[in-house]
């Protein structure tokens, strides 16, 4: 029987999260015979070309381009999972949720305290994606059918919920996983 | 001796006149989650994350008072999913950044959250704007961190008999204020009064003191809040 | 203007013996001559009534008519109310913004008029209303609005707006109001002709223990809307220890659809009263107060002067009836716009001059109430009911309508029927009748005691009024088979949101939620799965919610989730495939970014 797939991506995240996921250690190993990595930061694989069971998203919604791939993952995946609290909540990205895009923009590019910008232009470059006007979380965005926040989720946790989900059993984190810092 | 029993979940507890129905159960060691209750402040009833059925009845437990014969429910699926919801209202009503919140693991917004396995909040988060008063010397007021839980307008009025913060406005606008035009710098607060301690949130923090004790080491980072309560009841031969 | 402020707040701190359980009064009068309580007049206020600012900003903040920024010289308050809503208030509204030019919640630039909204201001039946200031201004259409903003600025006084006089009292020169009773029946308790003193005379012929069990005999039960017994009430204040005890009649009457207590202080402000002087004797208090919400501040002079009366007559004062001991007077303490003050430790919180927010119970008023003294709070109803019960003694009272419901109720009628207004009927009688009586024979669903009643649908319409059934504290509210029940429901919604003290998490997060939700269903952007969480989140709120109110704001999206589901079933998105939330529209989300950035999305 095939292994089942495991697809994963960083949308407005910091690859903390990513960071995580590898520092189960010698268990990756472990992982690897369970499941095959699809597409993936970890082997660049960038296009889905077969159904996975299981999407593990880290990192909000910030853009259009981060809407896309959500919603390729959910098109693709049987199971999404949102890891970290940038994907279940917004995190640090989210501070701007507080502040008009437009003040936000200004902010960044021409009066922040340690911007050095002379040509005071906003980068607007067409290939850059277009922001959206706040960040949103991902189950905002498509349905979500797991959360395990943390900055970053433990790694133990994450292995825990991975083989409690490749074994179809309950999860049950132990007093200390479940964290949102 | 106890002036009179009654049942929590069919254990039998005792409690004194005046009693209200969660210091008897602490006394017995049944922990009843709560985060507006402070030992030594009158109880606010503002969380209600400390509702149990009292004959059948809804009630909270740091307000009502015990009495004799009483049934009382707390631990059941249905009571769980209320207080759940209830924790999970007040996470998405503020913006609860814990990654780099001074609290963090020491918060018992937080540790409520984790004891009653909050993995994301099922209601949409309103991502409100709120102000941060810095004014102060020494205590500063983050109120996006605030659940309005009235400890601090509590202690201050009865405890450190200043009044420096009191609610304003009503419904969703509530928010806590205090006593001067231009902010707690203006007021007599000090670092040293119970209203500048007893937050159980990041919301009024004593300045300088964060991030002291390490991650691993924090108040709930390896016990569930309310674990000293239950470890009471271990203890206690007639408990199991 | 420094000094003007100091001469202010000092005259009227003194007027109030510098008592700051009299806030309500000081922060009113306050505003009446500043026009707002600024944060220096707080700083005064407090320093005069040995209080402290923030006390004084919280007291300020919460009461919807207060206010600590300055607004126009005249304020015009359109009621928001359902029965509004009904009769398309948001074109008069408009009007007035067109007119003014200026949006709600702004003033004109000379500073002159700001337009604001209101909750339910006890005008349903003549509606849209609005006060202007204290005038109750009625049966507003968009076309009238110019002449009332002419009016206004060129008179500078709302009382010239009264063009027509209502009937009955309202005609009098003390009430002038355009305000109408439109009192549709009446019936033997309430609105039967009554002579003053007959009802004190035989109560100060028994003992105060004697009163309390003819009350008990006659099985009056309280009006406002729990349906407590009222001689029971009375009986645990008049054991509670203590001798100084407090008799508070609720007339603050802000229940959408309810209206039947103002015609009642309008039309037979005497029998109320000899109603409170009776229960006073009863239960041993010699104090009262009537707290009058701050909408019915038109019927105070009127109240005044019919107290006044009393006095004169000894039906109020020392020795009332002549009986030595006999002693018991009445204050008239108004509320600013806050429903929740109906609520009745709320009522006695505002009384203190706090902020309106009620008080867990135990303790309960009748130990520890006013002043932290044994309290009995009665509705405006019920306190008529029971001078009735002495003048004509229990078995006649207890006659009257059912078993459980003893005596006539008056229903609060608006909505869509031919006759709204104000009924006076026997208990007992079944929603059909009932609306055969006040031609709403076609209605789809009637609001049973208001929004935090119950909805009941058409199959329904057998059920009886009265506490062993369909119990409601007055407010009928007919709804016609052209509405959206999901349109009334939100109405509702918005009331609770605005009206919620905020002293409890989940009144004050979860009816934002609650709305949230059903927002989303009416827009069209709901999925299967939204009602079972609508559900979830009622029960939540109703069962953790401290007060009444949060106990049953929730009830028009629960009654009509349970009574009219395929109301909500018919605007649900079907169960989705592609696992999009239908509410994430990347369009709406990339508006600003185009707006800002100038160019369109990278891929479409
Ligand atoms: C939110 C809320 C609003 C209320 N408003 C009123 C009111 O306007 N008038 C009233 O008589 N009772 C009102 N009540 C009921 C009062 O709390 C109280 O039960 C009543 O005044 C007692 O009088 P009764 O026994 O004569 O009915 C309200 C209750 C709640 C929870
Ligand atoms: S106050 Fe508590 S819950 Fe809020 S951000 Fe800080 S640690 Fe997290
Ligand atoms: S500042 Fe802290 S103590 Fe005060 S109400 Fe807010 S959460 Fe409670
Ligand atoms: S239920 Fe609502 S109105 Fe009542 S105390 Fe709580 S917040 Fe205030
Ligand atoms: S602890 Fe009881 S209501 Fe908050």
């Amino acid at each position: 029987m095939a292994k089942p797939k495991v697809a994963t991506a960083s949308l407005a995240g910091c690859f903390g999260c990513h960071m995580s996921i590898l520092d189960i250690d010698d268990r990756i190993l472990k992982l690897a015979e369970l499941v095959e990595f699809h597409k993936s930061p970890i082997n660049d694989i960038k296009k889905f070309s077969e159904r996975c069971l299981v999407g593990i998203i880290e990192g909000g919604c910030c853009n259009e381009e981060n809407v896309h791939v959500l919603q390729d993952f959910r098109k693709n995946c049987d199971l999404l999972i949102s890891l970290g609290d940038c994907a279940t909540m917004g995190g640090l990205p989210a501070m701007r949720n507080h502040v008009p895009l437009e003040e936000c923009l200004a902010e960044a590019y021409l009066h922040g305290p340690t911007v050095h910008n002379p040509a005071k232009q906003i980068p607007n470059d067409p290939e850059i994606p277009l922001i959206l006007d706040k960040v949103y979380p991902l189950h905002e965005v498509v349905k979500i059918d797991l959360h395990l926040p943390g900055c970053p989720p433990p790694a133990d946790a994450i292995w825990e919920v991975l083989v409690a989900l490749l074994n179809n059993k309950p999860i049950d984190l132990k007093y200390g996983l479940l964290r949102y810092d | 001796m106890s002036d009179f029993t009654f049942t929590i979940d069919g254990v039998e507890v005792p409690a004194n006149k005046g009693q209200t129905i969660l210091e008897a159960a602490d006394a017995a060691g049944i922990y009843i989650p709560r985060l507006c209750w402070a030992r030594d402040l009158a109880p606010g009833g503002h969380c209600r994350v400390c509702t149990v059925l009292v004959n059948g009845r809804p009630q909270s437990a740091c307000t009502h008072p015990a009495g004799p014969k009483m049934v009382v429910e707390h631990d059941t699926p249905e009571i769980r999913a209320w207080r759940k919801n209830v924790v999970e209202m007040l996470f998405v009503e503020g913006n609860h950044y814990c990654m780099f919140c001074e609290k963090s693991g020491n918060c018992e917004l937080q540790a409520m959250g984790y004891r009653l396995g909050i993995t994301t909040p099922k209601y949409p988060y309103m991502f409100p704007q709120r102000a941060v008063d810095a004014t102060h010397p020494d205590v500063m007021v983050d109120h996006n961190r605030c659940i309005a839980c009235g400890r601090c307008v509590r202690a201050s009025r009865d405890l450190d008999g200043k009044n420096v913060f009191q609610f304003v406005q009503r419904g969703h606008h509530v928010r806590v204020a205090v006593n001067a035009e231009g902010g707690l710098g203006r007021t007599n607060l000090s670092a040293a009064d119970k209203a500048a301690q007893l937050c159980p949130v990041g919301a009024i923090l004593v300045k300088r003191v964060g991030y002291a004790v390490p991650v691993g080491r924090r108040l709930y980072d390896v016990k569930p809040i309310g674990s000293d309560i239950e470890a009471k009841r271990a203890a206690t031969p007639s408990g199991k | 203007m420094a000094e003007n402020l100091e001469k202010v707040i000092q005259e009227v701190t003194a007027r109030y013996g510098k008592d700051r359980t009299r806030m309500m009064d000081i922060v009113r009068e306050v505003q009446a001559r500043l026009g707002h309580v600024s944060g220096a007049a707080m700083d005064l206020i407090a320093r005069e009534v040995k209080s402290h600012r923030v006390e004084v900003e919280g007291v300020v903040t919460f009461y919807a008519f207060y206010t600590d920024r300055p607004k126009g010289r005249h304020v015009i308050r359109v009621t928001d109310c359902v029965t509004a809503r009904m009769r398309h208030v948001d074109e008069v509204v408009a009007a007035f913004e067109k007119e003014l030019g200026i949006r709600v919640g702004e003033t004109t630039p000379d500073g002159q008029i700001t337009l604001e909204r209101t909750s339910c201001i006890g005008l349903c039946d003549q509606g849209p209303a609005a006060l202007i200031d204290d005038v109750p201004v009625t049966y507003i259409s968009s076309d009238k609005v110019k002449s009332l903003v002419r009016v206004l600025r060129e008179t500078g006084d709302a009382k010239k707006l009264v063009k027509t006089l209502g009937e009955g009292n309202n005609a009098l020169d003390l009430v002038h109001s355009m305000v109408i009773n439109n009192i549709r029946k009446r019936g033997d308790v309430i609105f039967a002709p009554f002579e003053s003193g007959s009802a004190i005379r035989n109560a100060a012929a028994v003992s105060p223990a004697e009163v309390i069990r003819s009350v008990k005999t006659a099985r009056l039960r309280g009006r406002g809307g729990a349906g407590f017994p009222a001689g029971m009430k009375g009986e645990f204040a008049r054991n509670a220890a203590g001798d100084r005890k407090f008799l508070l009649c609720n007339a603050d009457e802000g229940e959408p659809g309810t209206f039947k207590d103002r015609v009642i202080l309008t039309e037979a402000p005497d029998l109320l009263f000899e109603g409170m002087a009776v229960a006073g004797y009863a239960i041993g208090a010699t104090e009262g107060i009537l707290y009058l919400r701050g909408e019915y501040a038109y019927l105070r002079p009127y109240l005044e002067h019919v107290l006044e009366q009393r006095r004169a007559k000894k039906l109020l004062g020392k020795g009332i009836a002549g009986k030595a001991g006999f002693d018991f007077d009445v204050r008239i303490q108004l509320g600013a716009g806050a429903y929740i003050c109906g609520e009745e430790s709320g009522l006695i919180r505002s009384c203190e001059g706090l902020r309106g927010s009620p008080r867990d119970r135990p303790p309960f008023p009748v130990e520890r109430g006013y002043l932290d003294l044994p309290t009995v709070v009665n509705n405006v109803e019920t306190l008529c009911c029971a001078a009735r019960v002495l003048e004509k003694g229990a078995a006649w009272f207890a006659q009257i309508g059912s078993e459980q419901s003893s005596g006539t109720k008056l229903f609060s009628v608006s909505g869509d029927c031919r006759r709204p207004g104000v009924y006076e009927l026997p208990f007992g009688l079944t929603v059909a009748e009932f609306l055969k009586e006040v031609g709403g024979d076609d209605a789809q669903a009637v609001q049973v005691g208001g929004p935090s009643g119950t909805c009941i649908d058409r199959g329904q319409f057998g059920r009886k009024l009265g506490f062993e059934d369909l119990p409601t504290g007055g407010s009928m509210i007919v709804i016609g088979p052209q509405r959206d029940i999901l349109d009334v429901a939100a109405a509702f919604m918005e009331f609770f949101v605005e009206e919620s003290c905020g002293w409890c998490a989940p009144c004050r997060i979860g009816n934002v939620l609650i709305r949230e939700r059903l927002e989303r269903i009416r827009a069209g952007k709901g999925l299967p799965e939204d009602l079972t969480y609508l559900e979830e989140l009622c029960t939540t709120v109703k069962k953790t919610s401290r007060c009444g109110l949060g106990q049953t704001s929730p009830n028009p999206v629960a009654t009509t989730l349970q009574n009219f589901r395929k109301a909500y079933e018919a605007k649900l998105l079907p169960a989705r495939q592609d696992g999009r939330q239908p509410t994430f529209d990347l369009r709406a989300a990339l508006s600003e970014a185009v707006r800002v950035q100038g160019r369109e999305p990278v891929a479409h």
